[in-house]
């Protein structure tokens, strides 16, 4: 075969490579461009994280908004803080909002839903939730209600 | 009787010093290519020459494994994941095993099977020709000319191969769960890119078929090189060459993995 040809296949065939990592970016990972700049930050912290773990789900009404950027322990009150990483154009979170942990479903996973407050005054980039409410412990609850305390 | 025993222990003792030489020539044959870098001008036509042929040919083999492959998978997951209602997982679990294990193994397995065999065939059969000790005889150093363009190419064809392999594997996957077995396809996506993660996934994927790519091609022109020079030496180096590049891949995946996805 031709010098030529050979190149140009060999050509196509690199081209159609990098279209497929392309693709395994973009389609696959949902890497997009834009997803670190359009968002600001709040902290919430928890006595009890439960299974939340880094790019696990924000969402408020249901409707994702955000995602946990990081979860580390707090030695001086030996809570769990979360940093969340919410979408930019969701900049009106009431300040007196709380972030509670839920399950989706009962298998399903854990994720962070934003309980919406009444206040005028709206979260800015690196506040805290003022309140929380921590993972839901089936199996606590089960030894509490099985042993019979409280 | 005490004879046979130390004649034993000698037979294991030369067997291992065999193994640690060929080791070693594999290394200094290795260094040696590397070395020798050829001008752009002669080197650029003969590594695409061997791209094509180490590449492009390997290119019909991979796409079909990796289409049956995702649709197993797909067809898998689904029977698996259903008995839990949780079918819509199922994008998430193709992706993963395809980025993270199946789209480096497979490929790599695939490679050796395909492109090391010719590769080390060719090479000894240049070696048994003496074709290899003529170029020497002309001033052309033959692992220059001829090694280091295969190596090349082994190594640059290897994570093209495995990121088309990982696409249509994850195509085949869709085709089966999203178009015969009606899970929607907006969680099967959406589930897929909220799990799968570039940087630690795609990336760690690509570094493992780098590194077998330059493995499985190393060895390839190292038996075909190393080989003895008659039909019977070219028919087992080009067996080894099948044997070591797989039991090499299946190791080091089992350590990169380790490494890279391992909590520890």
């Amino acid at each position: 075969m031709a010098q030529r040809t050979t190149e140009i296949i060999t050509g196509l065939f690199i081209i159609a490579g990098l279209a497929a990592l392309l693709f395994l970016a973009l389609q696959v990972s949902g890497l997009s461009p834009k997803s670190d700049a359009d968002t600001y930050t709040l902290y919430a912290s928890f006595n009890d994280v439960g299974g939340i773990t880094p790019r696990g789900k924000v969402a408020m009404a249901g409707v994702t908004v955000g995602s946990v950027r990081s979860v580390s322990l707090d030695k001086e009150t030996f809570q769990a803080r979360v940093e969340l990483a919410i979408d930019a154009s969701v900049d009106n979170i009431p300040a007196d909002s709380s972030a509670v942990i839920r399950t989706s479903g009962l298998l399903g996973e854990q994720y962070i839903d934003i309980s919406i407050g009444g206040d005028m005054d709206s979260l800015k980039a690196g506040d805290s939730f003022y309140s929380t409410q921590s993972a839901m412990n089936l199996e606590r609850l089960i030894t509490n209600f099985a042993s019979g305390s409280k | 009787m005490i004879e046979r025993i130390t004649d034993g222990i000698a037979r294991l003792g030369r067997g291992g010093l065999d193994v640690i030489a060929t080791v070693g020539r594999a290394g200094r044959f290795l260094a040696g290519v590397l070395a020798g870098v050829p001008r752009p001008s002669v080197g650029f036509p003969l590594l695409v020459r061997q791209l094509y042929s180490v590449g492009v040919l390997s290119l019909a083999i991979v796409v079909v494994s990796g289409l049956f492959i995702g649709m197993v998978l797909g067809l898998q997951g689904y029977t698996i994941l259903s008995d839990y209602g949780s079918e819509a997982a199922i994008g998430q679990m193709i992706a993963l095993t395809l980025v993270r294990e199946l789209g480096p193994v497979v490929t790599a397995l695939l490679f050796a099977g395909r492109a090391g065999s010719a590769l080390t065939a060719e090479i000894g059969l240049m070696k048994a020709t003496e074709q290899l000790s003529s170029m020497e005889m002309m001033g052309v150093d033959p692992l220059r000319r001829v090694i280091a363009p295969r190596l090349w190419a082994g190594f640059i064809a290897m994570p093209v191969l495995a990121a088309i392999f990982s696409v249509v594997g994850i195509w085949g996957g869709m085709l089966v769960g999203v178009e015969w077995l009606g899970v929607f396809e907006g969680s099967f996506w959406g589930n897929m890119q909220s799990s799968v993660s570039f940087t630690e996934d795609v990336l760690n994927g690509v570094i493992k078929t780098v590194v077998f790519g330059f493995v499985c091609s190393w060895i390839a022109v190292f038996q075909g090189y190393d080989c003895v020079p008659t039909s019977a030496g070219i028919s087992s180096a080009t067996t080894k060459t099948v044997v070591y590049s797989s039991l090499a891949v299946l190791g080091l995946d089992f350590v990169l993995t380790a490494v890279m996805f391992g909590d520890f």
